[in-house]
């Protein structure tokens, strides 16, 4: 597609797998790879990159590495928590609209378009000012305003299921709700949205490590790599790198994660068109 | 077809009114007592049921969202709890602030991005659209901190081109002006740039794989004139979509870039209300934020169904 | 005497290497019309876009010479070939509305070819399409060409095609199935007015369709393509009256209609099964059905013909229970059917099915075939394990497929495979009523000739009734007991078949018959003088 073929499957697509098999590893074991703890100060503040710290050490002179190991949970975890709710939502809800169209179908959409009229980070910033960044919070208000994304394609993808005369056999033999959307309308819906779940990761991801930044994310105790970037973005006045690398670290994911889906969807034009 | 255009006016008020009430709900739902969490440690008797009138917690949800509502349309947007001013004099500036620099970006960003979708669509599959795609795919994965970091770090402080901070303040000037904005400038365009290359791409692309694309090239006109004349035209209602679109996110990034730089914008601003807790501000700029997205959304729907050409012609009845 | 187009040996792959044609060579003379005919994947459209110079989705011409107007178009640059394009060989496309660029006016599309190459100025060129609007007899000539592809009508924007290619005055027409998406009642005249106009302008032509009777109306000479190769070339009365070659006669023979009204041995019920009263219906506001009646009898066929937009599908859903009539009832046995779907019991589900035209879209691509059969024979029949799994081979054998397609997915059959696992679908409800909506309209001739066997055989063995929906007259006389014409949401006539062929009644029945081209090639001229 965009680079030479390896096997049958670009360099590209190579390349973004194995990012992605690098961050399972980390969200996995990340803690348990760390040679220093999350809290232990080591050192001078923002000493530079040595043996012992690869990638020297943050602002409190604690190791940089370690507290991005451990910071891979909260980064990846938080959102994959909300993609997965978010789909549990967005998924049933939309398919269900698309089939039994009419007045729930009607208000649906139109609900979902008023949300939809407000960008993310400002329905994320009300919301938060109201009730707070707890853990539970943000990743219930994440997976909240991106249900009405995948409300939308799920819905999109059934609508054009619905239409067919597959589904419409289905229908004349007198198939109930559960068939339909899990024998008829799911398993073709399938490919797209699987897609879907992984450029609403990235969006998640990157709007989480957003959020940190703007000190309404991840709260202390704990850490997040977007909330080390805040707390060190100081450093970079002096001509420091420490930001960079969690920085770095955020960008590397979200590339690994685009390249795997921009593959899958190769030859495909995206429903919506949107990428966040 | 001015029908359409007219019902799309409609359901655009609609859809502020609706937006509204949304913004009110999300920033009324603290739970337990308002005042109290506002105050917090400093609370005593007296200022809480000060607060509680003020703020007007005697009257029921409905009843606040009207004296709220009006109040807008009065061009009143109530004090900030933070400042003690009313909230249009600390809101607009920084408004104007805000569409200053993402105008700057836009009106870089925009022409630069449509202009390189349609060239890597024209000559798809060739080494040029194969390069573009791929630093596309990886600009657009970058997050903004990031690149805004990276450019500090090398321009400002390495090589002292450009400030690291975007002071500015009225009057300054167009030239200092402008040399404080270029860094967030060039943040917001070089992510928005790649969102709305790929995006133009395949609008154009999808357009291109047409049949009447192929009966063009079988009447041996060049390729050219295939993707100006007949291809493009075709593209634009949709293109004008993307961009549109794309240009709202540009409002989510701009919080972000004004963040980074301490540029004196609304995005900024808001998110310090948001960590005080100031309520008519958030509300307020949110309420702003979302007018702009939902008059722009507006537009573009217009703007497409101005350029389709059914509607614009309609089909004669023959006897 | 010069060819306009030479080729030899000419050799076609697809990007992922197989190969399309496996070096063919036609000659074509000046005036000349060659008629080329095939199955799809015959290779037929790949041939003529070769002689442009063209591979559609990639393919690449990979061998063999084409020489245009005295260039070789394999080896020529570019420009060379798009100077070519539109002045010495033009393409007229299947489609009409998706070979018009939707926001552009007729004209500037039109006017495009003479100016862009250089041949006209301005003024000479509207004169030159003018006249050509006026010998394609289009409304209003001067004028006409101010609108948009989507004010006119199907008919009419199919000559709007016509005429753009004529409009950079051509040595050769490239026409890829021209008539095949228009009624029968269009198609004839634009044949017609085609014809006159390659005669007056003594433009050739290469005749791309799958219909030997209507290529037998306008070609000189005809050449069989199938799998990419050359079975037979020839005149065009000589080759259709004795084919050399055993592929050729096939074609032919279908064409006859080799299956006659004798080889329908049931003897058709005279118990009363279906009844429709007096019915209406509306798609929203518009009526598309008025007040229509019908009876079929247990193990009849009844063939409902019509062109678009006539309501026989419409109809179809209406008694499947899709569209609820506004007006009138449905009686199945006696007993009236409940006008929604969701009213009918799993008695009234089950004994009447529908067939689609198209098998690709009516067979969900993530089941295997034995998991479409077999659902109907578990929803319908209670049947389980081993029992279904029996049930479904014995059915896959009655339809004439082997037993270990049961496990394949759609995407593995063939078009004519997958319109046989629809029918066997149908057929596990064991109805009463079989609906078959335009089945073998988008088939090939040969394969559809099968299905129409099989139908044929199933009937005899089963005694379903057949409600026929099609518009394809040829197929009504070898089908059906009796015949009901509709137009516009309106029955127009119904008689037996033999009746109805001998003696219509109605005007529009008549129009309806002199329509369909028969296999002589001095039909066309026969039609026209009558007129």
């Amino acid at each position: 597609m965009t680079l030479p073929v390896f096997g049958r499957i670009p360099l590209s697509a190579v390349f973004g797998t194995l990012i992605l098999a690098g961050t399972l590893v980390l969200f996995l074991f990340g803690p348990m790879l760390a040679p220093y703890g999350q809290e232990d100060v080591l050192g001078m503040p923002f000493a530079e990159p040595s043996a012992a710290h690869p990638l020297g050490l943050d602002q409190n002179g604690r190791d940089m590495m370690s507290r991005l190991l451990h910071g891979a949970r909260m980064s990846v975890g938080v959102s994959l928590t909300a993609v997965v709710i978010s789909f549990c939502i967005g998924v049933p809800l939309g398919f269900l609209a698309a089939l039994r169209g009419g007045w729930p179908d009607l208000i649906g959409a139109r609900l979902v378009d008023i949300v939809m009229s407000i960008p993310v980070l400002i329905s994320a910033l009300v919301v938060l000012q109201a009730l707070g960044s707890s853990l539970p919070v943000l990743i219930g208000t994440i997976a909240l305003l991106d249900s009405t994304r995948v409300f939308r394609l799920a819905r999109i993808l059934a609508q054009g299921i619905v239409v067919m005369e597959y589904a419409e056999v289905a229908r004349l033999r007198g198939e109930g709700l559960w068939w339909m959307l899990r024998r008829e309308i799911l398993p073709n819906a399938l490919p797209p949205l699987m897609a879907e779940f992984g450029m609403r990761f990235c969006f998640a991801f990157l709007f989480v490590a957003g959020l940190s930044y703007l000190g309404l994310g991840v709260q202390p105790p704990f850490a997040d790599w977007g909330g080390m970037v805040r707390d060190c973005q100081q450093g970079i006045l002096y001509g420091l790198y420490a930001p960079l690398f969690p920085a770095g670290t955020i960008a590397l994911v979200t590339i690994g994660v685009n390249l795997v889906v921009d593959w899958a969807l190769a030859g495909r034009t995206t429903i919506q068109g949107e990428n966040r | 077809m001015a029908w359409l255009i007219l019902q799309r006016l409609g359901l655009g008020v609609i859809t502020l009114v609706l937006v509204s009430m949304l913004v009110f709900t999300g920033t009324e739902i603290l739970p337990g007592d308002v005042a109290a969490a506002i105050l917090g440690q400093n609370a005593t008797p007296e200022s809480l049921a000060a607060l509680r009138q003020e703020l007007g917690l005697d009257s029921g949800p409905v009843a606040r969202y009207l004296a709220w509502a009006s109040g807008i349309l009065h061009g009143d947007l109530g004090q900030s709890l933070a400042n003690r001013q009313p909230v249009g004099e600390l809101l607009w500036p920084r408004f104007g602030n805000t569409m200053a620099l993402a105008g700057y970006a836009a009106v870089i960003a925009v022409p630069l991005a449509v202009g390189l979708g349609i060239s890597s669509a024209a000559l798809r599959g060739s080494f040029f659209d194969r390069a573009a795609n791929v630093v596309a795919l990886a600009t657009v994965s970058l997050p903004e901190y990031f690149l805004g970091l990276l450019l500090i770090l090398f321009v400002s402080v390495q090589w002292g081109l450009l400030p690291s901070l975007a002071d500015t303040w009225s009057g300054m000037g167009l030239a200092a002006w402008l040399q404080a904005t270029t860094l967030p400038m060039l943040v917001l365009v070089l992510v928005t740039v790649a969102q709305i290359m790929r995006m133009t791409r395949t609008t154009v692309l999808a357009v291109m794989d047409q049949p009447f694309i192929e009966t063009a090239c079988l009447k041996g006109l060049p390729m050219g004139r295939v993707v100006l004349v007949h291809a493009v035209p075709n593209a634009l209602g949709p293109t004008i979509n993307v961009v549109a679109f794309n240009l709202t996110y540009l409002i989510a990034g701009v919080v972000l870039v004004e963040t980074i730089f301490n540029y004196n914008g609304l995005g900024r601003f808001m998110v310090d209300a948001v960590s005080k807790r100031d309520v008519p501000m958030v509300q307020a700029a949110a309420m702003v934020f979302a007018a702009v997205h939902v008059v722009m959304n507006m537009l573009a729907d217009i703007a497409a169904i101005a350029l389709n050409p059914r509607l614009r012609h309609p089909r004669v009845k023959e006897s | 005497m010069s060819h306009v187009l030479q080729i030899r040996d000419l050799r076609v792959e697809a990007p992922d290497g197989t190969v399309l044609l496996h070096g063919v060579s036609l000659d074509l003379n000046p005036g000349e019309v060659l008629g080329l005919i095939g199955e799809s994947g015959a290779g037929k459209s790949t041939v003529a876009l070769a002689s442009m110079g063209y591979g559609r989705g990639g393919c690449r011409i990979t061998g063999g010479e084409i020489r245009l107007a005295g260039t070789e178009m394999r080896t020529a640059p570019r420009q060379t070939r798009e100077a070519l394009r539109g002045t010495r060989i033009a393409y007229v496309a299947q489609s009409a509305a998706a070979a018009f660029n939707p926001a552009m006016r007729l004209e500037r599309q039109i006017l495009e070819v003479p100016r862009v190459h250089g041949l006209m100025n301005e003024a000479e060129a509207r004169v030159w399409m003018t006249d050509l609007f006026s010998a394609l007899q289009l409304p209003d000539p001067e004028h006409f060409g101010r609108r948009f592809p989507h004010q006119v009508s199907g008919g009419q924007l199919q000559r709007a095609m016509i005429a753009m290619a004529m409009a950079g005055k051509p040595d050769i027409l490239v026409l890829d199935e021209p008539t095949t998406a228009l009624d029968v009642t269009t198609q004839i005249e634009v044949l017609r007015l085609l014809r006159d106009v390659i005669r007056r302008y003594g433009t050739a032509a290469l005749y791309i369709t799958h219909d030997l009777a209507v290529i037998a109306q306008i070609a000189d000479r005809l050449m069989v393509l199938r799998n990419g190769r050359e079975v037979e070339t020839g005149p065009t009365a000589a080759l259709l009256d004795t084919p050399q070659q055993d592929y050729t006669r096939l074609l032919v023979a279908e064409r006859h209609g080799s299956l006659t009204a004798s080889q329908r041995m049931h003897n058709p019920g005279k118990d009363e099964l279906l009844a429709i009263e007096g019915v209406d219906a509306f798609y929203g506001r518009t009526q598309v059905l008025h007040d229509v009646s019908l009876r079929l009898n247990r193990g009849e066929t009844l063939a409902v013909v019509g062109e678009s937009g006539s309501g026989k599908s419409t109809l179809a859903r209406l008694i499947a229970g899709l569209l609820p009539p506004a007006r009138g009832e449905v009686r199945l046995d006696g007993a009236r059917l409940p006008p929604e779907l969701s009213q009918r019991d799993n008695a009234q589900l089950r004994r009447v099915q529908l067939v689609y035209q198209l098998p690709d879209v009516a067979l969900n691509p993530h089941q295997t075939v034995g998991e479409a059969i077999g659902r109907p024979l578990a929803l319908f029949g209670g049947l389980r394990g081993r029992a279904l799994k029996d049930e479904v081979a014995r059915l896959l054998d009655q339809i004439g497929l082997p037993a270990c397609f049961a496990a394949r997915l759609p995407g593995a059959l063939s078009g004519g495979q997958k319109q046989r696992v629809c029918i066997a679908r149908a057929l596990a409800a064991k109805p009463d009523l079989l609906i078959c909506d335009e089945v073998t309209s988008a088939l090939d001739p040969l394969v559809a000739e099968d299905i129409l066997r099989l139908l044929l055989q199933l009937q005899n063995e089963l005694g379903i009734a057949y409600l026929f929906i099609t518009h394809d007259l040829s197929v009504v006389r070898r089908l059906a007991d009796r015949v009901m014409v509709m137009q516009t949401g309106r029955i127009i006539e119904t008689a037996g078949t033999a009746t109805l062929f001998a003696t219509p009644e109605q005007a529009y029945t008549r129009r309806l018959l002199a329509a369909v081209p028969e296999l002589r090639t001095n039909w066309l001229d026969e039609v026209t003088a009558a007129h």
